[in-house]
């Protein structure tokens, strides 16, 4: 700007350079990651709320005219012949059945998954990882073979089922297969070491000499447990929690291939209006209410389980 | 008399152990079994000589060479493996750019937006993103007309980077910045700083995230089903189509081969994961 550069003018204009360049930098390494997730994860969610208040085309696809029966479609029947609405609990149903599998099946983790982070959090620092690494590995292996594998286990001709009937308990196979017991129990499977993980972080920097003293007062192994151990993994609780809820939620392949046709849970539902229904604005609105489930589920996590290290106060 | 008490007291101490608590051993034991139980008895009937996955006859490595002269699963396996790869190679290479810049530095504007961004895919169900996908994919196929592989791995490519970025984020925030200062003060320019000190050091990370990212492009299922055109069959889809018509050992045999090739980057990532230094 001046024609006489000062000596205060100087470095503060390299300075600016210096951010400039730095913020340039930043701008080039960051653009290609958040464009292709802005592009093929965040744009198409705008993309299928605008879908769900269109009709549907003829052989898929939508037609572009503003509706709103495809949230209508989520409670009310239209009659073939009158088209009167009439409610129908057809779709709650399945809104239910999943909130209610996935509830469930956080908690049966919780039960089994508390235990085992605390067992394996208070094992001597070698063994640990080898511990962690039992648990870590199924994990990471496919999802849809570990799911097969609990088909094969839970089939009427399967291990369950042929071992009760060699001792003796039951003279026909019992169908596990195809009901909601079945999915709950591949869910708890396929979602457990996502409760064990959490807790485990949150377990292993326990301060023992916590527990330590309320022995010295007279605590029982129960209290302790219930006062002192609980209270201050519940960082960690929580995090197992959401982690199991939601995927629980918008589970497929499990509901899939261990409920068949009888129990469907949200996210077959979405899969089979984008088949054979060729439904997409409705699908997208299921798709939707998914959505406002797992953030309904986020923000309850939030608000009252992401507190970190809360004392325990009762 | 003081003296007795606080003896007597430190006898009982010292018979209680502290971190024991009653029927959590028996519990982990149980956890350890159900998560490995069915995948032993899936393993285990791939080497059945008969036809059935549930009656044991004779050790027969049969359905292996079925499943290898297979070639439908010859197909799919070739397309999940070039799919996995171009997305492992972008996604990576993405994420440790991103890496760089949110990491070990003051926050600024717009860094815990671009860390969420990242992590989005994470936060949705993979339900909706496979619909949102291909509702966006119909879109422009529509418009351009034009189709084939690379809208796969694009999808691919968008979801492996957040689990490709968490390893490297974690090594970067491990790693001392002095060195690299050293470096900067001996007049090394800036790429060179990057080149022979924060990407060797980086290295372990990256390599972890990569491991990362091919699994979860190899296993992916719900977005490869609405995502996937003709032809384009993944491995895991193969699958999922034959347990639909019905079981067969032939199933159990892919099936643990694939098992196998996780197991065995699982364990590379962990050891990877385990020098920190």
């Amino acid at each position: 700007m001046s024609d006489q550069p000062s000596a205060n003018i100087q470095p503060s204009s390299s300075v600016v350079a210096e951010e400039k360049r730095l913020r340039n930098t930043r701008l080039g390494l960051l653009a290609p990651g958040i464009l292709t997730i802005f592009c093929i994860g965040i744009m198409p969610l705008s993309i299928v709320l605008v879908y769900s208040f269109l009709e549907p085309g003829d052989f898929g696809g939508v037609s572009w005219v503003l509706s709103f029966d495809a949230y209508v479609q989520l409670l009310f029947e239209e009659d073939i012949f009158d088209e009167t609405l009439s409610f129908t609990t057809d779709y709650l149903q399945i809104f239910l059945r999943s909130v209610g599998l996935g509830l469930f099946t956080t908690i049966a983790c919780l039960l089994v998954g508390f235990p085992t982070a605390y067992f394996i959090a208070t094992q001597p620092p070698a063994r640990r990882n080898a511990w962690l690494f039992l648990i870590t590995i199924p994990f990471w292996t496919n999802l849809l073979i570990r799911t097969y594998a609990m088909l094969l286990i839970l089939r009427d001709q399967g291990i369950i089922n042929l071992a009760l009937i060699e001792i003796g308990l039951i003279d026909r196979a019992i169908p596990i297969l195809y009901t909601d017991f079945a999915v709950c129990l591949g869910l708890v499977y396929a979602y457990l070491p996502f409760m064990v993980l959490p807790i485990y972080a949150s377990l292993e920097k326990l301060d023992f000499r916590l527990v330590e003293a309320s022995y010295d007062l007279y605590a029982t192994r129960f209290k302790v447990l219930k006062r002192i151990i609980i209270p201050l993994a519940k960082p960690g609780i929580a995090a197992g929690c959401i982690l199991v809820l939601i995927p629980s939620l918008g589970a497929f392949i499990t509901p899939a291939l261990l409920g068949g046709g009888k129990s469907l849970m949200i996210g077959n539902l979405i899969e089979l209006q984008f088949g054979q229904a060729r439904n997409w604005p409705f699908g997208s609105a299921i798709a939707l209410v998914l959505m406002v489930l797992v953030m309904l589920s986020l923000m309850t996590y939030l608000r009252y389980g992401a507190r970190k290290g809360a004392p325990a106060h009762g | 008399m003081v003296d007795i008490a606080t003896t007597a007291r430190r006898k009982i101490i010292k018979g209680i152990d502290l971190k024991y608590q009653p029927g959590f051993s028996q519990i982990t034991w149980f956890c350890i079994v159900v998560l490995y139980a069915p995948i032993a008895v899936l393993v285990l009937f791939s080497f059945n000589e008969n036809r059935s996955v549930t009656v044991w006859t004779q050790f027969s490595l049969d359905w292996y060479v079925k499943a290898w002269e297979n070639e439908g699963i010859q197909h799919a396996a070739l397309v999940s493996l070039e799919v996995a790869f171009v997305a492992m190679v972008i996604s990576t290479i993405l994420a440790t750019m991103a890496a760089l810049v949110t990491t070990r530095t003051p926050p600024y504007r717009g860094m815990n937006i671009a860390v969420a961004v990242i992590n989005q895919p994470l936060m949705v169900p993979e339900v909706v993103t496979a619909v949102a996908t291909l509702i966006f994919f119909a879109i422009i196929k529509q418009a351009t007309g034009i189709s084939g592989i690379g809208y796969l791995i694009a999808a691919h490519t968008a979801f492996c980077i957040p689990f490709a970025y968490m390893p490297i984020r974690a090594r970067l925030e491990d790693m001392d910045l002095s060195l690299e200062q050293a470096a900067a003060d001996l007049y090394a320019p800036p790429f060179k700083v990057f080149r022979r000190v924060t990407l060797p050091l980086l290295m372990p990370g990256i390599l972890a995230g990569a491991m990362l990212a091919f699994i979860v492009s190899l296993d992916d299922v719900i977005i490869t089903l609405f995502v996937a055109g003709p032809g384009e069959t993944t491995l895991p889809l193969y699958i999922l189509g034959q347990i639909r018509r019905g079981v067969t050992p032939e199933i159990n045999a892919v099936s643990t081969v694939f098992l196998g090739i996780s197991v065995i980057l699982v364990t590379f990532i962990f050891l990877f994961g385990k020098d920190k230094k």
